[in-house]
């Protein structure tokens, strides 16, 4: 019998195999003569005197574009995947429940297969840019070269502890376990200073600052300091981990499609719900965050602010808003298919606050989408005197999106709520007040809200940002740290009146924790084209022109055709990744099931927690599931 | 029969009506665009509640699905079958057609109204102090240079202003002069319709250049008595005393 090894080198080997000769030679030299023929254009100037060299074909700006966004997509799952596999191990260590253990390993087994391609991409990108880029790349060297050293440094701490924690993680049980645990608190907070510095030499690029003289370590610390690097930092963190937690989340959805035993349906039902749990967790301050660092590029640079907001990228914003509201509706609904599906009887209890929510949930993502300037024909545009609603218009500024987007986090905060409520009967004797209390503090906050979103069209705008739009985010805040503790002591006491049933959520449920997931790396795709495109024409702004031939920003079409690409090219990777990631896993079970067969009828063993895995059980679940 | 089909659909209805027939009687007509973003939304809203559960699925999908496989259809609802799988094609051809096939009519224009300044007019402050005498002299020189366009209540409305498409600006709108800081107007005045960039469509723009014309001193003073008469303040990183 093969091991699982043999079985896994097989199917690689197999797989190389059966790829025409022609189609692998093509591929390798392909890859090799892009460099190469960028050399040779800028072979006939003097080595120093190289500005640019170009890629033919398909232009070195747009292979950068490629390599980096796969690059940066790469990163944000490998950064933001240890923070919440930390978290999980933690809670199976407090609470001795090994599935989160088990979970935790196997974020971490996902985290361990993408890592390595991370790498190559920085590399290649690297090695892009110290090509094709060379007089920005000589300046950037110039003003950054300490922190490289130090950026170094971290990579190697990373991958030392990466293999110590996921190599020594059956090793490191029992008593060792608080030395595993620190290992993943060294590897956060590794991966932090490794997100923190590259971010720091891209927000140089958008906001530099003065850099007086000193020597290279002050120089490069001083140039850190820029004003976006900090916002770009929470943003970033946080969106990393709303990527990780959606990819996660998606992978736990197409094995919950493929599975063909109620054990494995279970267990990718669970693990898909803490997938959408965690994205959905990452997403409700996300947007805090963005509006921060929106507030530092506009207070940096009065052009750069307009340019992204109210000039020739404001469309991206909109599109931003519709993949947003796209990923709001996603998640909520995976979050009510869970009621209507997971606790039987509970739907019709929860269809009119089901109902009420998606209604809330329309009508902000209406306002947000609603833009300030509207595409009209030239007979609609005079019928509305310009292409500015008289009435719907007023839906077009900040205090309007700013308003609906706390509602939404609100609504979405407690579709949660319901969902860990739903099936359970308090018991305790303030439950009732309690619960009182709770809707009247929402409905006030809901109404505060609103009321300091209209108030904000009538006082001057900083009033506005920096008062009436924190005291938004404040009254949600609020909402959320006194509502979590006050129904966790609540279902402390409670009984269970109807239990939990993993692995009966329907077919659709594993294709919208896909959907989240496309939605959210389109999302990124778009805002680092925004980010990127902020800059217009200049390497760093105000400072290094771009002089190349690329010095012109692409148009909408053209970039939202890139932005499908990268996202299409990201998820094969992250596809490819998987696949190899988990052959393993299919090698034991098919070892497994060989072993199995061996077995003589009836003296089987009933799988743990699960019923028989008889051929008549799983197709009876794949037809159930496919209702 | 109210099932979910009945209903969606009524509403589907409702939201259109409204949408084109009922607000347009209380303000200006919606575009074409806005509509059918709102009816999307509401179309996924009734995808989304009727696909929650096992139960709602089969109420919303199921006479759909029984509808289109044919079985067991005789007489009227074979016909209507039929029907429904020749014309909705044709529909979607049409509708392909439509937007495909050349016009006389202009293309939906996509204009940005706030591009962003030019680096030269980014950080100004007005150099005049803002007391009663400059608004004053602001309010006076709008009334003579400004208010023939945008209007002696500055909402646009200008005894001129039926004779411009697009109209002029409306600064008691919160969506306008609110959002801009001082020194964007000073561009926009001294420069004028001409000096837009052209994701702003200079071509679509009357405003003068009114460096020809008149001081800096006048622009600047100008600005402090639109936003005085307007009700309205500039965007600013610092709050007023």
């Amino acid at each position: 019998m093969k091991s699982a090894d043999q079985i896994q080198q097989s199917s690689v080997t197999r797989f190389l195999e059966k790829m025409p000769t022609i189609v692998k030679c093509v591929s390798f030299l392909s890859v090799l003569l892009l460099p190469v023929i960028a050399l040779a254009a800028g072979a006939d100037t003097k080595p120093m005197s190289v500005e640019y060299r170009d890629v033919p074909w398909i232009g070195s700006r747009n292979l950068i574009w490629i390599v980096a966004q796969q690059h940066l997509l790469l990163a944000g799952f490998v950064l933001g995947v240890p923070i919440f596999a930390w978290v999980c191990e933690i809670v199976g260590w407090k609470t001795g429940e090994k599935r989160y253990d088990n979970l935790a390993k196997e974020f971490t087994k996902l985290l361990t297969s993408a890592y390595a391609t991370t790498a190559l991409f920085g590399g290649i990108l690297l090695f892009l840019l110290i090509g094709l880029y060379p007089k920005l790349m000589a300046y950037l060297s110039e003003m950054f070269f300490p922190s490289f050293m130090i950026y170094c440094l971290l990579f190697l701490a990373e991958t030392a502890v990466l293999y110590m924690y996921w190599y020594g993680w059956d090793y490191m049980q029992g008593n060792k376990k608080a030395f595993h645990l620190f290992l993943g608190f060294l590897l956060n907070l590794f991966a932090l200073g490794i997100m923190a510095i590259p971010n720091s030499w891209a927000t140089f690029q958008a906001s530099p600052v003065v850099v007086a003289d000193g020597d290279a370590w002050v120089r490069a610390w001083t140039a850190m300091q820029n004003p976006t690097w900090m916002p770009v930092n929470i943003h970033r963190l946080i969106a990393n981990v709303v990527l990780g937690g959606f990819i996660v989340g998606a992978y736990a959805g197409i094995r919950y499609l493929l599975a063909v035993s109620q054990e494995e349906r279970e267990h990718y039902d669970w693990m898909g719900y803490v997938g959408n749990f965690i994205g959905v967790f990452g997403m409700l301050p996300l947007p805090f965050a963005g509006y921060w660092l929106m507030r530092e590029v506009y207070q940096y640079n009065q052009q750069m602010g307009i340019t992204l907001m109210g000039g020739f990228l404001a469309w991206l914003f909109i599109l931003q808003a519709m993949l947003i509201g796209v990923l709001f509706l996603g998640a909520n609904y995976y979050f009510w298919m869970g009621i209507a599906h997971r606790i039987p009887g509970s739907e019709k209890q929860y269809k009119k606050p089901i109902m009420a929510m998606l209604v809330i949930l329309l009508l902000c993502l209406g306002v947000w989408m609603t833009p300030h300037t509207l595409v009209a024909s030239l007979a609609e545009a005079q019928k509305m005197g310009g292409t500015h609603h008289p009435l719907l218009g007023v839906f077009g500024v900040m205090s309007a999106k700013m308003t609906v987007a706390n509602i939404m986090i609100l609504v979405t905060f407690m579709s949660f709520i319901m969902y860990w409520r739903a099936g359970k009967q308090e018991t305790a004797g303030w439950a009732k007040a309690a619960k009182v209390m709770m809707n009247v503090l929402l409905a006030i906050a809901g109404i505060a809200v609103i009321v300091l979103g209209v108030w904000g069209y009538f006082v001057p705008a900083i009033i506005r940002i920096n008062y009436f739009s924190v005291a938004q985010v404040l009254i949600v805040g609020f909402i959320m740290v006194t509502f979590t503790p006050l129904t966790w002591l609540l279902l402390k006491s409670a009984k269970t009146t109807t239990e939990m049933v993993w692995g009966k959520m329907p077919i659709r449920a594993g294709y919208s924790l896909v959907l989240n997931a496309v939605m959210v790396i389109l999302l990124m795709s778009l805002m680092g084209y925004a980010r990127s495109s902020s800059r217009v024409h200049w390497h760093i702004y105000g400072v290094m022109r771009d002089t190349s031939e690329y010095a012109f920003s692409p148009a909408l079409g053209y970039a939202a055709a890139f932005m499908s690409l990268n996202t299409f090219v990201y998820c094969l990777l992250v596809s490819f990744i998987f696949w190899v990631a988990t052959l393993g896993d299919k090698a034991k079970a098919q070892q497994a099931k060989a072993e199995m067969s061996d077995v003589p009828a009836g003296a089987a063993p009933t799988m743990a927690g699960g019923a028989p895995s008889s051929r008549e059980n799983i197709e009876s679940g794949i037809l159930e599931n496919h209702k | 029969m109210r099932g979910p089909i009945a209903s969606g659909s009524i509403l589907l209805l409702g939201v259109f009506v409204l949408l084109k027939f009922i607000l347009p009687l209380f303000t200006a007509p919606l575009p074409a665009s806005l509509i059918y973003l709102y009816m999307t939304l509401t179309f996924s809203g009734i995808m989304i509640f009727g696909t929650m559960s096992a139960s709602s699925l089969e109420s919303l999908m199921g006479p759909v699905f029984r509808f289109l496989s044919g079985e067991g259809q005789s007489g009227t609802s074979k016909m209507a079958r039929l029907a429904v799988l020749v014309l909705f094609p044709l529909l979607v051809g049409w509708q392909t057609y439509t937007s495909l096939a050349p016009s006389d009519l202009p293309p939906a224009e996509n204009r940005t109204i706030h591009p962003a300044p030019p680096g030269e007019f980014v950080g100004l402050a007005n150099p005049y102090q803002k007391n009663e005498a400059n608004i004053n002299m602001g309010k006076g020189l709008y009334a003579a240079y400004c208010s023939p366009c945008h209007g002696a209540n500055y909402d646009g409305k200008g005894p001129a202003a039926p004779g411009f498409n697009p109209p002029p600006a409306n600064f008691a709108d919160p969506g306008t002069i609110a959002q801009l800081q001082e020194s964007y107007l000073f561009w926009r005045i001294k420069k004028g319709g001409v000096g837009l960039p052209v994701e702003a469509m200079p071509w679509k723009s009357a405003m003068p250049r009114w460096e020809v014309e008149l001081p800096d001193e006048f622009i600047w003073k100008i600005i402090m008595g639109e936003y005085d008469g307007a009700h309205q303040s500039p965007r600013t990183w610092e709050e007023e005393e």
